[in-house]
């Protein structure tokens, strides 16, 4: 019937590939930003808006970026802020103001706050972040630093190589300047990762995983689940994920939505999504709480390691790198099926090597005729369903798919090079101008 | 339904594509994507690239198409349910045209092929075979009106071609069927009809005439004559309403798909290959509602049309054929998604609002976790998400909003924004705390700032008590002033006693006293304080 027919036909234009009711994962690269640190970047943040970034790099600094109001964005500020490379910076929310931790090699957490400025700095577009705290506990690198959330107050944790996770407290929100440890937590195994559940129901206590990246498949279980328990006042282990036993990288908590159940996601020499149910508890018991633990889903299309897992805001998407170089998307359709809907991938032509000039635009690689096409009837795949006005030139995949020429903006059009993959849909990266949004809010 | 495994699309990243790891960071509506290495050291430096799902969202034209559907949808979602089925078709089919107007009016802007000349084509059929239902003989009339609306390209000669014979042997069968006769009726009499005609082709009664013998071909539905003539009629269907109507013109639904199959396969040659919007169409003829749904969300870059019909359809409770909880999950499930592309765009999020409160299950989770997200640049964008919030009773997401302002205000030294936020947060902490930083401010610089806010606190005063304090204080200020200096000095006096004086205010109050001294008929009020004072300083 319909759908075998045009599954096996494949021709080239027929791109818009995604899985039962998941929803085309169509995607291009807006705009790229000269990141100008002077080593490699190890981690970007978005803040919980999503109008400012931090990143942190190996040069030991870390930037702040503000997006303005036309969608660029400007280095509002930029600071050594440890004496080794620095591997995680994260933002915490913006009830306790505009503060930052970051975490490095060097052994040491930081925690930075926004000052306001001087009248005349902000007209420049500075702004300046002084250092609240140095968390010197740790006797290795610390490896992840995350703030618990918000409903608990002001709570920073760090990892370390070392094996303790260490949770500090903030008692009073207008003084960043004292911290106390509350809580320190030997997981015995060198840790990687952490990640809070952040739900803030009241049917369970605060939790949070560590994940190890020790190597030695014998020690057990690498993903350990924490739960703080009111009577003793302190966090005790719940569950380690037992089936999990080669290095763990990164492990992401999603947003609950109201769930009875928690979803983790876990980057390990594979993608896991595990379902942790709780089980009910009789009222004498003192414990943690017991889970009932289940594979949800776990994809080895990275090849190698995976190290990096994180969901987007309503835990719709999860997105993980690995040693393939590339990012990968996955989505669960309303059967709770999960399938990879998009890659992103390195196609081989970095745009600067150095620090450049900060440039909002990129420049085009390769040509996509059609794509901005797209931007201009607003909605793309109209092409596909209209039969072809003229037969295709020869080697031109999309010839027959110009637009007239008034419509065709800055992109070359040179014919696109017939793809050498097996994978016939490859969009080329383009610089899109992002269209005007008409009136403001 | 079986799944169709297909390949992820891929997006290329101007960036290394060996020898390194791409690093990456969700953000609202966009991901970040970055060279790094993890676990190695290395050298680089590199650009951080905004990767964006190919949105519609961000086209003008588009808006208006998000806005007026957004009216209808929500006028759909508040039609009665008591009302008997008989009553609520024509309502859902007039909703149906609704919207399809609305397509319509976008087209003329766009004014270019697009995607919604398809959308609109596959949302026209489903109207007439899903919602409208229309049976045998009237089922036809809507499958030409389907076709001629579509057919922006017939040939007028074609057209000429065909109405030139209307002459008087073929009156008879340009009687609309379902006028004054039953479709048997008809039947009967179309079938004589086509018998006539086919007997004098086959005795060659217009031999003689090429032109009167080819149209009276096509009248007859002769197959070969019409593919002949395929580029009069440049789709499929065109082909298969032109030939149900020659053929069978009271064909009933049931029937439909097998024409529309053999007359997808006979169209197209042994060249081209099916399109999507084939495949969407053939599930339509065959009644597989459910295809219908799944091939759009594969075929469309934009939840809008999926969503959309399959609310309608699932109001017309035609997604229930399966089992209930698919049904309206489906539904719920494609509302969700496109709520939240929406809810990214900085004026379109108010729209996907509504959508969400139609989402019974999950729709006020989602709105709770999306809606703390809007970035809250004005004070006005602000209140408009806070009443939003304070509609539906999100009281955490209420306060969290209103600590963000005070927050934020603080830090900017604006005491009395950050103060009436707190306020408004109910956040008692807050409150006393700015409240101290009044009254240090007070301290230092003898005058109070914001006394508008501070003198029309009303019952909000009663957050803290610092921030009462803070109130009267300013209230005994305003009475010193008047000189009514019995009131003040009664109501300092009460602001001692009361113990809501913070300690180190004493000093002050106790200095603010002083002059009272000179009254004569408030001294003695004075002495005792200041023995009262110095006993509990103790």
């Amino acid at each position: 019937r319909g759908s075998l027919q045009w599954e096996s036909a494949a021709p080239a234009q027929y791109c818009l590939h995604c899985c039962w009711h998941i929803g085309v994962i169509i995607m291009f690269v807006a705009r790229s930003i000269a990141a100008d640190h002077k080593d490699l970047i190890h981690d970007v943040s978005y803040d919980f808006h999503g109008r400012r970034m931090a990143t942190c790099s190996s040069d030991q600094s870390v930037k702040v970026w503000d997006k303005s109001e036309n969608g660029e964005w400007h280095c509002t500020a930029s600071w050594k802020t440890h004496s080794g490379s620095v591997w995680r910076v994260t933002w915490a929310h913006p009830e306790f103001g505009q503060v930052l931790a970051s975490c490095s090699f060097d052994r040491t957490a930081a925690v930075w706050e926004e000052i306001v400025g001087e009248s005349n700095d902000k007209q420049r577009g500075l702004s300046h972040w002084i250092k609240r705290t140095t968390l010197v506990d740790s006797r290795t690198s610390v490896t992840d630093v995350k703030f618990a959330p918000k409903h608990m107050g002001l709570m920073l944790t760090t990892c370390s190589a070392d094996g303790v996770v260490r949770i500090y407290e903030a008692p009073d929100v207008m003084n960043l300047s004292q911290w106390s440890l509350q809580h320190e937590i030997s997981c015995k195994l060198s840790c990687s990762c952490i990640s809070w559940n952040p739900s803030s129901s009241r049917a369970h206590p605060a939790m949070f995983a560590v994940g190890s990246d020790d190597s030695n498949v014998t020690y057990g279980g690498k993903v350990q689940i924490y739960e703080y328990n009111e009577n003793t006042r302190k966090y005790a282990k719940a569950e380690t994920l037992m089936t999990v036993t080669d290095a763990v990288h990164d492990i992401a908590f999603a947003p609950n939505l109201g769930r009875s159940f928690h979803v983790l996601a876990i980057a390990t020499k594979d993608v896991r999504i595990f379902k942790l149910v709780p089980m009910r508890k009789e009222s004498t018991s003192t414990g943690p709480t017991k889970f009932e633990v289940q594979i949800v889903a776990q994809f080895d299309n990275h090849n190698s390691q995976v190290w990096r897992v994180s969901w987007n805001i309503t835990s719709t998407l999860l997105a993980s790198s690995g040693d393939d170089g590339c990012v990968r998307l996955w989505k669960a359709n309303y059967m709770d099926n999960w399938k990879c809907t998009g890659i992103l991938k390195g196609d081989g032509s970095p745009l600067t090597g150095s620090s450049g000039q900060p440039t909002a635009m990129s420049t085009v690689v390769g040509s996509s005729v059609q794509t901005s096409q797209n931007a201009l009837n607003g909605m793309s795949a109209g092409r596909y369903f209209f039969p072809p006005l003229d037969p295709p030139r020869a080697g031109t995949r999309y010839g027959h798919l110009l637009p007239p020429s008034s419509l065709i903006e800055h992109c070359d059009a040179e014919p696109i090079q017939p793809q050498q993959q097996a994978l016939p849909h490859r969009l080329s990266s383009r610089a899109l101008l992002p269209l005007p949004e008409a009136e403001g809010q | 339904m079986e799944e169709v495994d297909v390949e992820p699309a891929v997006t290329n990243i101007p960036a290394a594509s060996s020898g390194t790891h791409l690093g990456f960071a969700w953000g609202p509506g966009d991901i970040l994507v970055y060279e790094t290495l993890y676990k190695a050291s290395g050298t680089g430096s590199g650009d951080i690239h905004e990767v964006r799902k190919d949105e519609d969202i961000y086209s003008p034209i588009l808006r208006k198409l998000f806005n007026e559907s957004h009216h209808i949808f929500v006028g759909l979602q508040t039609i009665r349910e008591d009302l008997p089925s008989k009553n609520k078709k024509p309502q859902f089919v007039s909703i149906s045209k609704n919207y399809r107007s609305v397509i319509r009016a976008c087209m003329e802007e766009l004014q270019q092929v697009s995607i919604l000349l398809a959308i609109e084509l596959i949302w026209n059929l489903c109207e007439v075979l899903f919602i409208d239902a229309a049976p045998a003989g009237s089922l036809l009339l809507h499958l030409l009106d389907w076709v001629r609306l579509h057919k922006a390209d017939v040939d007028e000669k074609a057209r000429e071609v065909l109405q030139s014979e209307s002459p008087a042997e073929h009156r008879d069968y340009w009687d609309v069927p379902g006028g004054t006769q039953t479709l048997t009726e008809f039947d009967v009499k179309w079938r004589h009809w086509h018998e006539e005609v086919d007997r004098c082709l086959q005795d060659n009664s217009f031999a003689s005439n090429k032109h009167l013998e080819l149209i009276c071909k096509i009248l007859v539905g002769d197959e070969d004559t019409l593919l002949e003539h395929k580029d009069l009629l440049s789709t499929w269907y065109h082909f298969l309403v032109t030939r149900l109507l020659f053929c069978h013109p009271t064909v009933k639904p049931t029937e439909l798909h097998y024409y529309a199959q053999s007359c997808l396969t006979m169209f197209l040659d042994s060249r081209s290959v099916p399109e999507p919007l084939d495949s969407i169409l053939l599930a339509a003829f065959e009644f597989d509602i459910h295809q219908v749904i799944k091939d759009c969300s594969i075929a469309l870059n934009n939840w809008w049309f999926v969503a959309h019909l399959t609310d309608l359809l699932d109001h017309c409770k035609l997604l229930q054929s399966h089992n209930l909880h698919f049904g309206s999950n489906l539904r719920e499930f494609l509302l969700l998604e496109y709520a939240s592309g929406l809810f990214t765009h900085h004026s379109l999020w108010q729209l996907a609002v509504d959508y969400f409160d139609h989402c019974p299950e999950f729709g006020r989770v989602y709105l709770e976790l999306q809606i703390e997200r809007v970035p809250l640049d004005t004070e006005r964008k602000a209140l408009k998400v806070l009443r939003i919030c304070e509609q539906r009773q999100m009281s955490e997401q209420v306060r969290s909003i209103c600590k963000i302002m005070a927050m934020r205000a603080l830090r900017n030294n604006r005491l009395g924004s950050a103060l009436s936020w707190s306020i408004r947060a109910k956040d008692a902490a807050f409150a006393t705390l700015i409240s101290e930083r009044f009254l240090q401010d007070y301290c230092a610089r003898g005058t109070f700032s914001d006394l508008d806010l501070i003198d029309n606190l009303g019952p909000a005063m009663l957050l803290s008590d610092r921030l009462t304090f803070l109130g009267k204080y300013r209230e005994f200020h305003k009475l010193y002033g008047e000189k009514r200096f019995r009131e003040a000095s009664k109501l300092l006096l009460s602001l001692m006693t009361a113990k809501i004086a913070p300690r180190s205010f004493w000093m002050t109050l106790l200095t603010d006293a002083l002059p009272l001294l000179e009254q004569k008929e408030v001294s003695h009020h004075i002495v005792r304080y200041a023995v009262y004072g110095q006993v509990l300083s103790l």
